[in-house]
Formats: C-alpha cells, structure tokens, sequence
C-alpha cells in the first residue's frame, strides 16, 4: 500500500472507530464503516489538512469509499 | 458562577447596549472576548474597559466581504472561535404595505443571513475541538409579531428554526446551538420612546418594568458555560413575563 493510502487508512480508523481490517479500498464511508454524513463532512476535513489540499463541495461527493479518497488525494497532491 | 477561563467568545454589535453587556460578562467570567461591531470607537472604549483578554475586530455585516472576513480575524486574534454570540441586529420598521424590497432585504441579510454565514464559518473549529456554542439574539417578536416590524420578525422567528436545525446537524459533537429572545430592554433603542410609549409598554409587562441589558448577557453567560452541555436548540425568553411562550 502506497504512503498515502496508509496514511488515509489511518484516519479513517481513528475518526471512525472501525478496525483497520475493515478500512478496504473498496469499503464505502456510509453502507460499509458507519459513517453518518456529518462523519464524511469532517474526513473530508481531515483528509485536507492531512495532506494540506483542498477539496471542493462537488468533489467530496463524489468521494463515497476508501479508494475514491485515495485516488483524489494521489490526483491533488 | 460560571468559568469560562480558556474559551474563546466572538461578539456582533458589542458596540450597542445589549452586545456590550454580553461581552463583559463572558469576559468577567473569564473568556477571550473577540468585540465585532461597525462603529470603532465604541468597541475600543470596551476594550479599554475591559483590559486584557478584549480585542477589537470591526465589521460591517451588511457588507458580504465583512461577513466573510470576520471569522478569520477573530479567530486570527484569539486563536480560535469556541464561543460565537450572533447579537447584531438592524431594524427597517415600516408598515407592510409600504416596506420597500430593499428594507426587507437589508434587514434579512444582516439579521439572518450574516448569521447563517459566520455560524457556517467557525463550525470547522468547534468540530474538530468538539466543542462549541452559538447562542443566537432574537427577539420577543420573532414569536409574537409586531405591527411595522415584518421584516424584523421574519428574521428573528428565521433565527429559531435555523439554530433549531443546525442544533441537531451538531449535537453529537458537543456543539450546541441556542437562542435568547429579550423583551424590552433598557437600550438606547428604547430610550428613544416617548412616556407614552413607554407607558403602553410597561403595561404589558407583568414584570412591570423593562429589563437590563446585564439581564440578558447572564442568559447568554448560561448557555455558554459547559454547565448549559445539554440544552440545544432551545429559546430562552426574557421579557419580565411579556409573552410566555
């Protein structure tokens, strides 16, 4: 796994409070990890100060799983 | 009574008689007070007053860019926005029938949508630290009505049901979101009323006399403190028993 998909893991599994085993790429915030759409608004927040990049409103809501974070994220940094 | 050392308040219209008395009783209860307002020297002369811990950030929330601005400024001065005070407020009183778009709109814009827009901005802050209060001013007409004053109501009844519906958005992140509706308040407001005016309005008061702006700044004072953790989306109305509702 590359820097930056660790590095996401690693928040999702804080902000979260799922197992790491459980963070796959394919895993989706909502149906998969729990998380209610307030839980995206702040990962969205911290994926943006983790990797000091901003993420527009429109682009966040195309960001529905673990992949679609890390790919995102390889694209802007 | 209540300790607010360490909390950081921003205050809108600190320049007038009911936002002074808020920010010098956050500031007596031992916050960081951020004092907002459009005329300057008021808000210096507070600050002064007040001594260590007050800073001066003024701003027009008419002007968007102001609105925008704010937030950052005062969060630039204390280092963080963990208590924010929505106090200012204009009025455009005209009869309905002769109220013109432009005082609907001014009204609207400062009294309502400044304070979608700062509330909005300092979120981020108070979610991360999983803490935060907004207390919102209202009004006693928001729930009543007033003749000559639709815009103005309009707005404060808009302020309960926004605080009502962010209150919910952010209550699982120990942010909470309240309203205070005074009544008639000894301000420079009411000071422009006739005897006669006052008369009227004096008789509907149970109380039977106006309130003090101290009155309404130690109901801010509550519902900033942690003591205050579970109330949100709540209106506290303090009007001597004007209209119990």
């Amino acid at each position: 796994m590359s820097d930056i998909a660790d590095r996401v893991k690693k928040i999702v599994v804080e902000h979260l409070g799922v197992d790491e085993d459980k963070v796959a790429e394919s895993a989706s915030f909502i149906d998969d990890l729990g998380a209610d759409s307030l839980d995206t608004v702040e990962l969205v927040m911290a994926f943006e100060e983790e990797f000091g990049i901003e993420i527009p409103d429109d682009a966040a809501e195309t960001i529905q799983t673990v992949g679609d974070a890390v790919t995102f994220i390889k694209g802007a940094v | 009574m209540f300790d607010l050392t360490g909390k950081n308040a921003l205050v809108t219209g600190a320049s007038g008689g009911i936002g002074g008395a808020i920010a010098e009783a956050l500031h007596a209860a031992g916050a960081t007070v951020a004092l907002s307002g459009t005329r300057e020297a008021p808000l210096q002369d507070l600050a002064v007053k007040l001594g260590e811990r007050a800073h001066v950030v003024p701003a027009n929330l008419a002007d968007a860019d102001a609105v925008a601005a704010l937030p950052k400024v005062a969060a630039d001065a204390m280092g963080s926005v963990d208590i924010l005070i929505n106090n200012a407020g204009i009025t455009r009183d005209n009869l309905f029938m002769r109220m013109s778009d432009e005082e609907w709109s001014q009204v609207l814009d400062v009294n309502l949508t400044s304070v979608f827009q700062l509330s909005r901005a300092v979120l981020r802050g108070m979610m991360k630290a999983r803490w935060g209060r907004i207390v919102n001013i209202t009004s006693v007409v928001g729930a009543t009505g007033n003749p000559g004053q639709g815009n103005y109501a309009a707005a404060k009844a808009g302020l309960v049901g926004m605080s009502k519906s962010l209150a919910y958005e952010v209550a699982s992140r120990g942010i909470t979101v309240n309203c205070v509706a005074p009544g008639f308040i000894e301000t420079a407001m009411t000071d422009k009323l006739n005897d006669d005016q006052k008369s009227k309005i004096l008789g509907q008061i149970p109380a039977g006399r106006m309130g003090q702006p101290a009155e309404i700044a130690a109901a801010v004072t509550y519902l900033a403190s942690a003591e205050a953790g579970y109330v949100t989306g709540a209106t506290l109305h303090v009007n001597g028993g004007m209209a119990m509702v």
